[in-house]
């Protein structure tokens, strides 16, 4: 399938040529990606390939060199800032680590966008707070602080107040990453619940073989900032291409890369024999 | 890309005086920008449905002033009772130590109290933002805030910059009475001066314009605090330690700004 093809009416998001530069250095060389409504994306590749640059840049959190960004069909650079923040209530993100608000307790982190958005009691806040935690299995927890969760349940109060707002796309940031195997399959299982409860769009990001294999409907391969495949989890399963086999068994890169060249691609710069910093 | 560092050590310094140069022209470029948009989000938040919320004001009101009450009281009544202590072993080489009153409502009101009021909050408050929002940044919980229509700067900036303006000229206030009064005692046992004297003295001497002129200083230290501890903060990289590094560079710059800015409008006033 050619990424041309891939293009459909129904597109929550639609990203053209995309390009973008950190200092120097080329993080995306002109990314063109469309996802579909309701549909689980997963955007894999290896440490460095510039998946976690691709989604904070769906997620608006970049500034891009070049390239458009449309969202819910809203071209993101032609927006005012009340119809940024408008769009954005639309947008959930579960992070990573979580980014849970320390100095809050896991039932106000989940009602914190309800609080900042709606003129809502703050007793019906807390009803939507723990209805979107039993959601994810975490009934019961909402006077614990993240300090108190274990990294499985912190990611799952990152989820409950990403969906707190019934948002259309959902972004995760590798969801399964430092989880036992596990904890990291019911998290998958409750991505595939969340879809199928609430029908939403949902990006994931991961290197977890396992993890995109299980999830996704379609995968994006990103190497070295370009798109490498865009496919179902059987056409990458097969694919002949010589990278995507090698991330999908697990072959280590290179590592006889000349040390002058290995700089030069980690910090955008040239450095001639001898003058390598210490 | 070629790189574009010099090659030679003299190259190199200029180079790196050069870009040292424009990053801290660049942090007080943000600095600026935040005050202007922590004023945006307090006047027109309402607007934009995001108004500055009242308890995190009062909140950091509580962090920031009522929690330094004892530590300023003890500190601005320490540096009262020295001046006085000094002033009078000076003043009495001349016999004139009777005077001890006039240089040391002057200096307490004018100088010492706010300077003494900002080095505590840099170093309480000040800190302490640098460090909330650094810890913050490397956990992406600005990120967070970004992606749920937040804006960090009326969540996280707008309030402790208000109750910094807020509560800093409060407890100068305080400081002054606070350093007045024990350095008052002070005369009192070592002078024979009456309290009451004191009293008329210290009303006769200073006029609206002196504790004003301290109470400015202190609004612009406010400034100083709030917008070092936040840009600090926000330029945090590298984890625990670059918290670390962040907050004990707030903590000079701001110690820094407040010195370098008392002498400053000390200066522009006697002219």
């Amino acid at each position: 399938m050619t990424q041309n093809e891939q293009k459909s009416p129904n597109s929550v998001i639609e990203v053209e040529n995309l390009v973008t530069h950190y200092g120097d250095r080329k993080i995306l060389n002109g990314i063109t990606l469309d996802v579909h409504e309701g549909e689980i994306m997963v955007i894999m590749g290896g440490s460095g390939s510039g998946k976690s640059t691709l989604l904070r840049h769906l997620m608006a959190l970049e500034t891009k060199t070049s390239g458009t960004m449309r969202i819910l069909g809203r071209d993101i650079d032609k927006l005012s800032a009340l119809e940024f923040v408008e769009l954005r209530k639309k947008l959930g993100v579960a992070f990573q680590g979580g980014a849970l608000f320390s100095s809050l307790t896991v039932g106000e982190n989940v009602m914190l966008p309800l609080y900042e958005h709606t003129d809502l009691e703050w007793s019906t806040m807390e009803i939507m707070a723990r209805m979107k935690l039993q959601v994810v299995e975490l009934g019961g927890f909402e006077d614990l602080t993240p300090a108190e969760l274990s990294g499985g349940m912190i990611k799952r109060a990152a989820f409950a107040r990403a969906i707190i707002m019934d948002p259309k796309i959902l972004f995760c940031d590798e969801p399964s990453a430092g989880l036992d195997p596990a904890v990291a399959s019911a998290l998958d299982d409750l991505i595939l619940n969340l879809r199928e409860a609430m029908g939403m769009t949902i990006v994931v990001v991961t290197h977890e073989l396992e993890s995109a294999f299980k999830i996704a409907d379609r995968i994006t391969v990103l190497d070295r900032g370009d798109i490498l495949m865009v496919g179902t989890v059987e056409e990458v399963r097969s694919s002949s291409n010589e990278r995507i086999y090698n991330l999908l068994n697990r072959v280590p890169e290179d590592d006889t890369m000349d040390p002058d060249e290995y700089l030069a691609r980690l910090t955008g710069e040239k450095f001639e024999a001898g003058s390598r910093p210490l | 890309m070629e790189s574009t560092t010099p090659k030679s050590a003299i190259g190199r310094f200029f180079d790196k005086v050069g870009r040292t140069t424009v990053a801290g022209i660049e942090e007080v470029g943000n600095g600026g920008v935040m005050v202007a948009e922590s004023l945006y989000w307090l006047f027109f938040g309402y607007r934009m449905k995001q108004p500055v919320r009242l308890n995190a004001v009062i909140q950091q009101m509580m962090d920031i002033g009522i929690s330094a009450i004892p530590i300023i009281a003890l500190l601005g009544g320490s540096i009262s009772v020295t001046l006085a202590i000094q002033g009078i072993y000076t003043l009495r080489i001349f016999g004139a130590e009777s005077h001890v009153t006039a240089g040391l409502a002057f200096i307490v009101v004018r100088e010492f109290a706010p300077m003494i009021t900002g080095i505590l909050v840099a170093g309480r408050s000040g800190s302490a933002l640098a460090a909330r929002i650094g810890t913050m940044k490397i956990n992406q919980e600005i990120d967070a805030l970004k992606v749920m229509g937040v804006s960090p700067i009326r969540f996280l900036v707008a309030p402790p910059l208000i109750a910094m303006l807020i509560m800093v000229p409060c407890l100068t206030m305080m400081s002054n009475v606070v350093g007045l009064y024990l350095a008052g005692i002070y005369i009192n046992v070592e002078l024979g001066i009456s309290l009451a004297a004191y009293l008329d003295q210290i009303i006769d001497i200073l006029t609206i314009d002196d504790v004003l002129h301290g109470l400015g200083k202190s609004v612009i230290y406010a400034i100083e605090i709030a917008v070092i501890g936040v840009v600090n903060g926000a330029s945090v990289e590298g984890g625990a330690e670059g918290v670390g590094k962040a907050t004990t560079r707030s903590v000079v710059q701001a110690i820094s700004a407040i010195i370098v800015t008392a002498m400053v409008v000390v200066i522009l006033s006697t002219l």
